[in-house]
């Protein structure tokens, strides 16, 4: 076949065309071996851009398309597309990415960059000239999503899957559903109850015939592709056999074992049989073996005879299901950034020197103190107290360099609640700067300030350290450059948000992507905000990045509708880049077959020859590699391909 | 000064990802390398690297997802143990192994895209310029056995014939 290759030099504004010569690139190309026609425009992607490249692809029958833009990661999706409309296969269009691997990394030297960029869509003109007309593969879709995480974002990302008429399972770590949210107190900038608003959503989904609750489970494994994947879960044993336990609460009252109670944060205690907090869902205990005295010395079993339904179990062993499913969002949401790791205030030693979490449990009329902020040393009701802000967020040197987003909100909050609580106390902020983007957010902030008499302080401060019985708390003023010593009574400490604790072991199973954090990668940081890269994941929630209740809530919606278009189409349609193997030239040797993991290659007993089942196929191509007669090939990347391409790259 | 030419095979979950990273972060390393996006590591055979070698490359970097991430599962432990054969096999034909280097880059790693990208166009500047002619070595005649055993294949001579 004759080669009509098309190439479309983009300048993206002066992305591109401020580093790179894009005429010359254009002028240098038109000349390259196949080219038919080559230009460069400012912004390909743009309508008029698109057009170009349609009709170009018309006028001049280009049996090829060479996008040179940026990442494929980006506009792939949009040049295919474009190529498809004008009746040229989807598959002959291609990027050479020239802005993120060439004019953005290299702008001091425009000279080799330009040679770069001509090197990058020479190694793109010899892959398309080869490039094979191909159909996307369809598979069978598994319509049924999974939700991992069940706080607010996994609630709402669950319940609005289900209400679009998907069945769901949704997958809690803890015994109830809930998250952080469970723990709030009252809510910025409207100050409702965060409970009041939460609950009837926690009952709405352990009732909604389409959602299947799996609390107190983990994945444990996970195979497939989107549209089916196959996740294998642990049912933690609870030693309580949730089949028919009643709630009645019996055993817990009569429980002699205590501990502290997590969901308070360690400023209440619980039974070791227990559920969460009072308004759990599902209203089941779990037995918490490391504190029960069964486990510990045989003794005890006061839960088993009181029970009035034989419901605890004592040998319960963990359980495994097996569930299908054809998307999964992932929504593990935060933890608080260690305290222990905060030296300069007390790393957790001090007892007057609490968490935002703990203050929002003393906050909370459901709270340990009955919703009265009492100073955890003395239980007295502290007069002064002092809010940190940026406690581990925004300092690169010594812990997260990144901003919690949420700390100047809710510290805000709790600040005005202190002041609506206790009239005569004084309520101190210290600040780096008070970032409030949020609709009603800075307005908020005014109130705080005007009406309930909140004192902003703009500093670091350096130290806290006891002393008689107060928390002694010295920074500087760095408006008024002043040093500033305040005795408190109570300081609250505004940690940064960091992911779960589990986050980074599911991300690796899951094989999705993180940021160095932890907190899981979108497929592009502005449009495609609650995919990940990998097909079939999505995003929701604090897990994706620091973010309020709002945001979650809209980003667990937003993922929602993705899973729901993926399943508008009855099958799913696979990149047809899988791997296939020349029946006349395969040597029969079955290494292929050992070593793809995905078993997607069958043998042909009677013609004696391997042969690859697209719809299993997932298109690595290292088994093709290990193929020692060059037989097994990827299509659209096949090995003539990769020769071509390597030696473009080094033409001169 | 010299500046060497370098085929970087990335793959595209995580390398691929980390360079574009590198991109929009505005982050700064040297234009030497060329940039192959391949689906993993593993699809990276040793016919393809020394292939680079014999088209004049100086250098050549491998770039996969951290053991345990790639996103098929153990293609990069096929790459891992791909580069450790072909080293020796490197220094047999006379080429210095230093210049193949394989690398664990996540997509979150954009300052390792950097690193990497400056300290491999360094180490290749100092080994100055690959001189080897390897054109008869590898046609299979006089290889030492090793590299008689690695398929020079008829695919990339049709290939070029092709053009
Ligand atoms: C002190 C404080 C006060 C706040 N006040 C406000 C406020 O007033 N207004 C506001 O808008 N926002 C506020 N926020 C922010 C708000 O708490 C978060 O935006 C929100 O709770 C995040 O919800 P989420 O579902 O993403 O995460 P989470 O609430 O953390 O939920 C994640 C869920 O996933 C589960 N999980 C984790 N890992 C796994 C796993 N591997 N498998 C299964 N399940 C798992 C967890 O157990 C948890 O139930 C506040 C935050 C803090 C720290
Ligand atoms: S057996 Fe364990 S859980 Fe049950 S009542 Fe005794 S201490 Fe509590
Ligand atoms: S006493 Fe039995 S039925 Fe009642 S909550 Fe405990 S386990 Fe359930
Ligand atoms: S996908 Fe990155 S090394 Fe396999």
């Amino acid at each position: 076949m004759e080669h009509r290759i098309g190439v479309f030099v983009c300048h993206c504004g002066t992305n591109i065309a401020g580093v790179v010569d894009v005429k010359r690139v254009a002028e240098e190309l038109a000349k390259y071996p196949g080219v038919a026609y080559s230009t460069d425009y400012l912004y390909m992607c743009s309508d008029p851009g698109q057009n170009l490249v349609k009709d170009a692809i018309k006028e001049h029958g280009l049996t090829g398309v060479v996008v040179s833009a940026c990442s494929p990661t980006l506009h792939e999706a949009t040049f295919r597309r474009a190529g498809a409309a004008a009746d040229l296969n989807q598959y002959r269009v291609e990027m050479a990415n020239i802005r993120e691997h060439c004019s953005w990394v290299h702008r001091g030297d425009k000279e080799m960059a330009t040679e770069k960029a001509i090197k990058i869509i020479k190694t793109m003109i010899e892959k398309v000239k080869q490039n094979e007309a191909l159909e996307p593969i369809s598979v069978p879709m598994t319509h049924r999503a999974m939700v991992v995480g069940a706080g607010i974002a996994g609630i709402q990302a669950a319940l609005d899957i289900a209400n679009a008429g998907h069945d769901v399972v949704l997958v809690e770590k803890e015994p109830s559903v809930g998250g952080h949210m469970a723990q709030l107190s009252e809510t910025f900038p409207t100050l409702d109850c965060s409970q009041c608003i939460l609950t009837p959503k926690m009952v709405e989904v352990s009732q909604h015939p389409r959602i299947k609750l799996l609390t107190y489970c983990e994945i444990d494994d996970v195979s497939g592709y989107v549209g089916n994947f196959k996740v294998r879960i642990k049912k933690k044993a609870a030693y309580v056999n949730r089949d028919v336990c009643n709630g009645c609460g019996l055993c817990i009252e009569k429980c002699p074992a205590k501990t502290a109670s997590e969901f308070d944060e360690g400023l209440s205690e619980r039974k070791a049989i227990y559920t969460p907090f009072a308004q759990a869902v599902p209203n089941q205990p779990v037995l918490d073996r490391d504190h029960c005295i069964y486990f510990e010395s045989g003794k005890c079993g006061v839960c088993q005879k009181v029970c009035p339904v034989d419901a605890i179990d004592y040998e319960q062993k963990d359980e495994f299901l097996d569930e299908e499913v054809g998307a999964i969002i992932v929504a593990t949401g935060f933890d608080l950034y260690p305290i222990v790791n905060i030296g300069e205030y007390g790393g957790g030693d001090i007892k007057d020197v609490v968490t935002s979490l703990q203050f929002e449990r003393l906050l909370s009329a459901s709270g340990p103190t009955g919703g009265v902020v009492r100073r955890p040393s003395d239980g007295e009701i502290p007069k002064e107290v002092v809010f940190l802000t940026c406690v581990g967020s925004r300092d690169p040197e010594g812990h997260m360099p990144y901003c919690s987003k949420v700390c100047c909100m809710y510290l805000t909050k709790h600040a005005m609640l202190y002041k609506h609580n206790e009239h005569d106390g004084q309520a101190y902020v210290f600040y780096m700067d008070v970032r409030t983007p949020g609709k009603d957010y800075e307005e908020f902030y005014q109130r705080a300030a005007e009406e309930d008499d909140v004192l902003y302080i703009r500093g670091k401060v350096s130290k806290l350290f006891e002393e008689d019985g107060k928390v002694m708390v010295w920074g500087v003023d760095t408006l008024t450059g002043q040093k500033v010593e305040i005795a408190a009574d109570m300081v609250v400490l505004g940690l940064a948000m960091v992911p779960s604790a589990t986050a980074t072991e599911l991300a690796k199973m899951l094989k999705i992507q993180m940021n160095q954090w932890g907190f899981y990668s979108e497929a592009h940081p502005k449009l495609r905000p609650v995919e990940s890269l990998a097909p079939g994941f999505y995003l929701a929630g604090a897990a994706q990045g620091p973010k309020d209740i709002p945001e979650v809530v809209a980003q667990a919606s937003a993922a929602a509708s993705k899973v729901c278009a993926l399943f508008a189409e009855k099958e799913y349609h696979r990149e047809p880049i899988v791997a296939w193997i020349d029946e006349d030239e395969c040597a029969g040797c079955r290494i292929c077959i050992s070593v793809c993991p995905y078993d997607a290659i069958e043998f042909d007993d009677e013609k004696e020859v391997a042969r690859v089942q697209e719809a299993i196929c997932e298109g690595c191509g290292a088994r093709i590699a290990a193929c020692p007669s060059a037989t097994a090939q990827q299509r659209n990347l096949t090995d003539d391909q990769l020769y071509m391409m390597v030696s473009a790259a080094l033409e001169d | 000064m010299f500046e060497p030419r370098i085929v970087c095979f990335f793959c595209k979950w995580c390398t691929y990802a980390g360079a574009d990273l590198a991109g929009t972060s505005r982050k700064q390393y040297p234009p030497n390398g060329v940039v192959l996006r391949v689906n993993c590591s593993g699809r990276v055979d040793p016919q393809h690297i020394l292939w680079a070698f014999r088209e004049g490359a100086d250098g050549v970097l491998i770039g996969g997802c951290h053991p345990g991430d790639c996103h098929y599962q153990d293609g990069n432990y096929n790459t891992m143990r791909r580069v450790a054969l072909l080293k020796p096999v490197l220094e047999s034909l006379g080429i210095e192994s230093d210049r193949l280097r394989l690398d664990w880059i996540s997509a979150a790693e954009g300052d390792k895209v950097v690193n990497v990208m400056s300290e491999f166009v360094e180490t290749v500047r100092d080994l100055g310029p690959m001189e080897l002619d390897l054109t008869d070595r590898l046609s299979g005649a006089e290889a030492p056995d090793e590299a008689k055993g690695v398929k020079v294949s008829t695919a990339k001579k049709k290939a070029k014939a092709k053009r």
